[in-house]
């Protein structure tokens, strides 16, 4: 039995503001220790102007603790690049995890993909 | 769940990250069957893993060839899950993560396992017994505002 995989799929979205598109990074299946490739080096192949990121958390099955600091290595990185990071799609379990481990400092927590869409502009 | 009880199901599984999800599930099935909510079912599967995935690598050393054994005791009002490794016990505390320290890179991202286990159950402590092993042990109880709570 292996550990399921983290597959990342790009996409690049508008916001309705007229500005710049907004990069998705759409996580599916385990966020482990296993996912370092998967998360920081998609994250690393992003081009350098995309400033306004979503993470879509919504068909992630299993995150644990490695992975969830995998996630914060990746706030650690788009904050040194200037970047802005917004979040959706986290189960209330885990919308409640990671405020309690105190992301929600540098990145807000979204139900969906519209609302944190639409906190670029608010 | 709460009338004729069975007691006590155990299982071990390898010291090989992903196995820890077996005992999540298990744990998760038999929190359900006693009638826990969803959000505490969610608590309990978070904790589980984390024990798990601290006795393999803290307590075995990754050692596929030692077992890391669930034990989950199941009483009217609560549920008590031991997570047993061969180690010598651990050292730290589930002390709350500094975010800014780990955003400004002064600490290391990682290690929030113990942090959560502690802040997702109703009682948490860690019990250090070699030779025969150490465990964590973990309870979550149905009615928790009708008792004390104790959080160690």
């Amino acid at each position: 039995m292996q550990e399921k995989s983290t597959q990342v799929k790009l996409d690049e979205v508008q916001c309705g503001d007229g500005g710049a598109a907004i990069t998705v990074l759409r996580f599916a299946g385990d966020i482990t220790s296993a996912s370092q490739t998967a998360v920081l080096g998609t994250y690393q192949a992003l081009p350098v102007d995309a400033q306004r990121i979503l993470l879509d958390f919504s068909k992630v099955e299993y995150l644990n603790s490695s992975g969830i600091a995998l996630v914060i290595q990746l706030m650690i990185a788009a904050s040194k690049h200037g970047q802005t990071i917004k979040t959706f799609g986290l189960t209330p379990h885990f919308q409640k995890v990671f405020t309690m481990v105190g992301i929600t400092k540098y990145t807000s927590l979204h139900a969906d993909e519209q609302t944190a869409c639409a906190a670029f502009t608010a | 769940m709460t009338e004729n009880i069975p007691g006590t199901i155990e299982l071990h599984i390898p010291s090989r990250l992903g196995y820890e999800k077996i005992a999540m599930n298990t744990a998760a099935s038999t929190a359900r069957m006693m009638g826990f909510s969803d959000e505490r079912v969610e608590d309990l599967k978070t904790a589980v893993a984390e024990a798990c995935i601290n006795a393999m690598e803290h307590g075995n050393k990754f050692d596929e060839s030692l077992s890391v054994g669930i034990i989950l005791s199941m009483s009217d009002d609560s549920l008590e899950v031991k997570v047993v490794d061969t180690g010598a016990g651990t050292q730290g505390h589930g002390t709350a993560p500094d975010i800014d320290r780990k955003m400004h890179e002064e600490e290391k991202a990682r290690g929030m396992g113990m942090f959560l286990i502690q802040a997702l159950v109703d009682e948490a402590e860690w019990v250090s017994s070699p030779p025969t092993g150490s465990y964590a042990r973990m309870v979550i109880r149905l009615h928790p505002a009708s008792e004390p709570l104790e959080r160690k």
